[in-house]
């Protein structure tokens, strides 16, 4: 059975592609999804994210059981509409999925985790929030637009009421607050994203997802697929669950670690599997390559270095940059030069820092 | 559903052939194909006097969103290649009949090609692909 979102109609409407993700029947693009994704770095795109899991979690004890859920210390949220980014783990220390978590109050928290991982989040929230008492509800009346680009924010917030578009616009990023859209339409609009671009998610509810859609094409937002999507969140150095990392896989070595707080005395779930594997050293690390030659960077590549094989986890051709980046999994270590293996034959490839992208433009040396 | 030119034969694998005057096949992949392949950003061209049959591909097409094997629709040998695909592989996705065509065979045995699809059986058979 294929899932589809409140905005399906809209999409065939605008002539998308569309194609199964996750049991989603999403828009894989809209023409060109390199065009698409020249919107984004240049102007302001937007992204149907209906597909992923919106979660409130609600008690007296919900900050206790988040700081036993997440790597990162939920502790660092304190002031209202506060977010970040990170991992929940097994008791293994691999991944079960990332998420945004906002701050909404004492006892209130939203959650935003993968579409695809969606039944075994909720299990396993579920479970560990029993202990807390916490209540743990999904929120499917929303739908989720991801507006981005540079000129992003002012188009989202030309069609907000005129009362809040002010304090919208002062909001700093990763921050979350609750908004009217015209004629009153309660949105939820938060300043993060997953393009290496500045913008908003809005989450609206689904009855007036349509209309809000249309506001944005009518502000010339162009709308965008999920390929562009993949190609922005790569170069912006962003990972994907499930390519880039899995239960298998700890945040060290899918270049997490900056999403883990190992502050004292705070015992969530996978520390302990953490600090050993720390102690006796991780053995594989994350990195980005570049290929020069004329190619395509794919997921499962074999990857040659000086130090053993490694695999190319997300690969894919920049726009951007005109060539196939990727992110790989390697030994750790010195690993000298390195070759990637596209259909037999060895073709040499950088390492290199990223993002590959910063502010629409190639880092240096990129 | 772009219109199909009549003087082409084809692949179920979505390649089309087109006999020229001089008796050569020229190659490339059909509308349809470059359609559901999405932009295209890089082309493996055949080597100039390979010998080349319909059992394995000769040349690649890769989009961003992924790799697809062209096979040659008749056997024969390669006369010539489209080295403008190199800068601008974009011209499948423009003109996947015209300048986005892919390499041109002598075929061994020109009769091969009455084996191929005509356009209207390929047309149908696309059809729905999209559903």
């Amino acid at each position: 059975m294929t899932s589809k979102t409140v905005l399906n109609d809209a999409h065939r409407a605008l002539g998308a592609r569309m194609v199964d993700f996750g049991g989603w029947d999403m828009p894989i693009n809209y023409g060109s999804q390199i065009e698409e994704h020249h919107a984004v770095r240049n102007q302001a795109g937007m992204f149907d994210v209906s597909h992923m899991t919106v979660v409130d979690l609600q008690g007296d004890q919900v900050r206790a059981f988040l700081r036993r859920l997440l790597a990162n210390n939920v502790d660092k949220l304190a002031e209202h509409g506060k977010a970040f980014y990170t991992c929940m783990l097994n008791d293994h220390g691999g991944v079960i999925d990332d998420l945004i978590v906002y701050y909404l109050g004492e006892t209130f928290f939203r959650i935003v985790v993968n579409a695809a991982t969606r039944e075994k989040d909720m299990q396993w929230i579920t479970r560990q929030a029993a202990a807390f008492d916490v209540e743990v509800s999904e929120r499917p009346d929303f739908a989720m637009i991801a507006v981005q680009g540079p000129v992003a924010r002012e188009r989202v917030i030309h069609v907000l009421a005129d009362i809040d578009r002010e304090r919208i616009a002062a909001m700093g990023k990763f921050h979350a607050a609750a908004a009217q859209g015209l004629h009153g339409v309660p949105l939820f609009i938060a300043r993060t994203g997953y393009t290496g671009e500045d913008g908003f998610e809005v989450m609206v509810p689904e009855d007036h997802a349509e209309e809000f859609w249309q506001a944005l094409l009518d502000e010339g937002v162009r709308p965008a697929g999920l390929g562009a999507r993949d190609t922005l969140r790569l170069e912006a150095g962003l990972n994907l669950y499930g390519q880039d990392m899995d239960e298998d896989v700890t945040p060290w070595e899918a270049s997490l670690g900056w999403t883990v707080s190992m502050d004292e005395g705070r015992q969530f779930i996978g520390r302990g599997a953490l600090e050993a594997q720390k102690q006796q050293g991780v053995q594989r690390r994350m990195v980005g390559l570049v290929l020069d030659d004329k190619g395509v960077l794919r997921h499962g590549q074999t990857v040659l270095t000086e130090a053993g094989k490694g695999e190319i986890l997300s690969g894919s051709f920049s726009p951007t940059l005109g060539k196939a980046i990727a992110f790989a999994r390697v030994p750790a270590g010195d690993i000298g030069s390195t070759r990637v293996v596209i259909r037999e034959r060895e073709f040499p490839v950088r390492v290199v820092k990223y993002p590959f992208v910063r502010d629409g433009k190639p880092r240096e040396g990129i | 559903m772009s219109d199909i030119p009549g003087d082409l034969k084809f692949l179920k694998s979505h390649e089309w052939a087109r006999l020229e005057d001089d008796g050569l096949v020229r190659v490339g992949i059909s509308d349809h194909a470059q359609e559901q392949l999405g932009d295209l950003v890089y082309v493996e061209l055949p080597e100039v006097g390979a010998h080349v049959t319909p059992d394995s591909g000769c040349a690649v097409v890769e989009s961003v969103k992924a790799a697809s094997d062209v096979y040659a629709p008749v056997s024969g040998e390669v006369v010539e290649v489209n080295e403008a695909l190199d800068d601008a592989p974009e011209s499948i996705n423009d003109d996947a009949y015209g300048e986005g065509w892919i390499f041109v065979i002598r075929p061994d045995d020109k009769s091969d090609l009455d084996a191929l699809l005509d356009p209207d059986v390929y047309a149908e058979l696309i059809e729905g692909d999209d559903a």
